[in-house]
């Protein structure tokens, strides 16, 4: 009798070690264990943990695979509750076959005040709110102060396309490549013609493209031979066709090129792919918007960029909407501006950034007009890789800009 | 008649045959007849791979890959891939059997040496490769640089970055067909050398009219092997190029990643198998019924 007791205490006292309500929230993301991005993450996973007893298991994944892997793990008992999204038609697609949960009723108008309404509003479908934001990105021009003193330029007073254009002759003749570009990988190249649409296009030519057709406007088109005058002074490295974007960014941040396009991202980026793990110092460095083009329908204050974020799925249980607006919030999101690891959507957590680019990007993105989503993204997967492979094209010379505007076209009309 | 065909002793002859291929028919339904017939059924719908299929198309998404120029270029890149195969590899690996097959001092090293680039992952072996070719700090990069000049990037070249993957190509898989061959010379009768040997037949003489006929069943299964490996090719091509630059290095499955899966057009992805399954099939089955069964193996 005495050893049955015993037993029992000790079952009991097992049991209620366990909490029995604990979930496990399965996150699924991109920041990998060195990045300043997984700090904050982290920390909110063991803040979080210790607070409600609950689980978050982070998995990481790498975009490009993320990107393929996801529309089968949706559909499958494995699904991640909550998983990085670059939003836009990729996001609108997975909404449209029922993978995400609408938490409109979870995430209170008070959270939602806390973040920026541009940011907000990006994570929403046809009025559902399907996930959060997590930061801004924005495609500016970096440059590298050394090599363009050298070639006796000042790209901060670049304003319009001819003027960049003069920039990067100057440079070029002084023996010094002019731009880093990773073709191998595509996405970095469609930076120019996408850019180029916007300052030719602006935000109405856009959205009556994405209604109504017209792709291969002569806007558009305009922007194709932008590009080829560009691409005309041979600016980029030698076999930038076979260099992947991780690749150009670390020649960037050993100082081998004088101009980088590329996002926010690339601030880290560059210094931790660098040789030295430092890159260029941020006194050497500067950045500057991507020039106008002359008779441009767009607005010079018109930016290109991101708006990343969380989308939760629909077998998501409710603590992961609570993890979410968790993390979202001052206190992580101050420390992911201060380690500047991003540019955060939580509104006064902007005031943590140290780095004077960050500072100036958000005030960018704030006044902007227009922040245009990457196409690549905001068009969908099929659209978007075709305006991916034009903009390639386009740098190789192998179409024209009007046969390029077209192959957008087709796809457009292909996905109706 | 039906008495006759459902006698008890064609099933008595039969039962053991049945039972003991139902468990392997069975998974070879569902591992691989099973997925051919729905792929081919996908293929006729337009389908993001979520949810159902729903959107009918009929024949366009085939009609609109032989319309495609990248997938054409595809096709001529795997006709490459496979005359490269057949008219380099094989000849050079047949030629480097001849001499290893022998027993002499430091054979094994050398059969080891080059049976070992078959052994890696076919990605780490395009990984050392894209190294290798990097114009500034690979290996080409050095070798051009040691004379003076500047090295090209020859997968960034769309004139070259086709014969880069070739390469690669011959590299990777000349030591298993070396040694397929290997195989076969040392299972050749000594009797048959000798006597070769005593009516005056020099090395070339009995490798071209003694081995090298004995040894073509043997040739014929690399041919084989060969062929349907080039029509499948992937892992060496994408880290190598991503079938670029500008699409001009895809194979018909690195297009079928590119655009069927990657962008997310599952029915032109299944379309694309589909076509891909009856090249395959269609070789294999002229293979069998020819070359093969001439030499009694069909």
């Amino acid at each position: 009798m005495k050893i049955k007791k015993i037993i029992v205490s000790i079952i009991f006292l097992f049991a209620i070690s366990f909490n029995v309500n604990a979930v496990t929230i399965k996150w699924l993301g991109l920041a990998q264990d060195d990045s300043a991005h997984k700090q904050d993450i982290d920390a909110a996973i063991a803040d979080w943990e210790a607070k409600t007893g609950h689980e978050v298991k982070w998995q990481y994944m790498a975009g490009p695979d993320l990107k393929l892997k996801l529309p089968t793990m949706l559909q499958s008992d494995d699904a991640p509750h909550l998983f990085y999204s670059w939003g836009g038609g990729v996001m609108f697609e997975q909404a449209e076959a029922g993978f995400l949960q609408d938490i409109s009723t979870l995430v209170p108008d008070s959270y939602l005040e806390n973040l920026s309404p541009a940011a907000a509003d990006a994570f929403t479908y046809k009025g559902e709110r399907v996930g959060l934001p997590n930061l801004f990105n924005q495609v500016v021009f970096w440059y590298n102060k050394d090599l363009t003193e050298k070639a006796g330029v000042d790209p901060s007073t670049i304003v319009m396309w001819d003027d960049l254009l003069a920039v990067v002759k100057d440079i070029k003749d002084e023996g010094i490549t002019p731009i880093c570009v990773g073709g191998k990988n595509k996405w970095p190249l469609h930076f120019y013609w996408t850019l180029l649409h916007v300052r030719n296009g602006g935000k109405a030519a856009f959205f009556d493209a994405l209604e109504n057709g017209g792709w291969d406007r002569e806007e558009y088109v305009k922007s194709g031979y932008e590009f080829q005058q560009l691409v005309d002074l041979e600016p980029f490295q030698d076999g930038f066709m076979a260099v992947e974007y991780g690749d150009a960014s670390a020649a960037f941040g050993n100082g081998k090129c004088a101009l980088h396009l590329m996002g926010s991202w690339d601030y880290n980026g560059a210094k931790t792919r660098s040789t030295s793990g430092e890159g260029i110092p941020d006194d050497r460095m500067g950045t500057f918007q991507f020039p106008m083009t002359a008779n441009g329908k767009g607005n010079p204050s018109d930016t290109l960029g991101g708006i990343n974020g969380w989308l939760v799925s629909k077998n998501a249980p409710k603590e992961a909407v609570d993890f979410l607006m968790h993390y979202i919030s001052m206190k992580y999101q101050s420390m992911g501006a201060k380690s500047g690891a991003y540019m955060p959507v939580y509104k006064g957590a902007e005031a943590e950034m140290g780095n004077r680019f960050f500072k100036q990007q958000a005030l960018n993105v704030g006044n902007s007009t227009f922040h245009s989503i990457f196409w690549d993204q905001y068009l969908g997967r099929d659209i978007g890789e075709v305006v991916n492979d034009a903009s390639v094209a386009l740098a190789t010379k192998d179409i024209t800009p009007e046969e390029a505007a077209q192959q957008v076209q087709d796809a457009w009309e292909f996905n109706q | 008649m039906n008495k006759k065909i459902f006698s008890s002793a064609l099933i008595e002859k039969y039962s053991t045959v049945i039972i003991f291929l139902v468990p392997a028919l069975t998974l070879f339904t569902i591992f691989v007849v099973s997925p051919i017939f729905e792929a081919a059924y996908f293929s006729f719908f337009r389908w993001n791979g979520m949810g159902s299929p729903e959107k009918y198309v009929g024949f366009k998404n085939y009609t609109f890959l032989f319309k495609n120029g990248i997938f054409l270029k595809a096709l001529q890149n795997n006709f490459w891939i496979i005359f490269v195969s057949l008219f380099i590899q094989l000849p050079f690996a047949l030629f480097l059997a001849l001499f290893l097959a022998n027993s002499f001092r430091g054979a094994a090293i050398f059969r080891s040496l080059f049976f070992l680039p078959y052994i890696l992952a076919e990605i780490v072996a395009s990984l050392i490769w894209v190294y290798i070719y990097k114009g500034d700090y690979g290996l080409v990069g050095a070798i051009w640089g040691f004379f003076g000049a500047d090295a090209p990037w020859i997968t960034a070249d769309k004139e070259w970055a086709l014969t880069a993957i070739l390469i690669v190509v011959v590299w990777k898989y000349f030591g298993i067909h070396m040694m397929i061959m290997i195989s076969g010379l040392q299972g050749i009768s000594k009797e048959v050398l000798e006597a070769a040997k005593i009516d005056g037949a020099g090395p070339v003489t009995t490798a071209l009219k003694i081995k090298i006929p004995i040894l073509w069943p043997t040739i014929t299964l690399s041919i084989f092997l060969s062929t349907l490996g080039s029509l499948q090719l992937f892992d060496l091509i994408m880290p190598l190029t991503m079938g670029g630059p500008s699409n001009s290095t895809h194979s018909m499955v690195t297009f079928l990643y590119d655009f069927g899966v990657g962008r997310m057009r599952l029915g032109f992805g299944s379309a694309i198998s589909v076509v891909i399954f009856i090249i395959c099939f269609v070789v294999a089955l002229i293979y069998q019924t020819t070359i093969l069964r001439d030499k009694g193996y069909n």
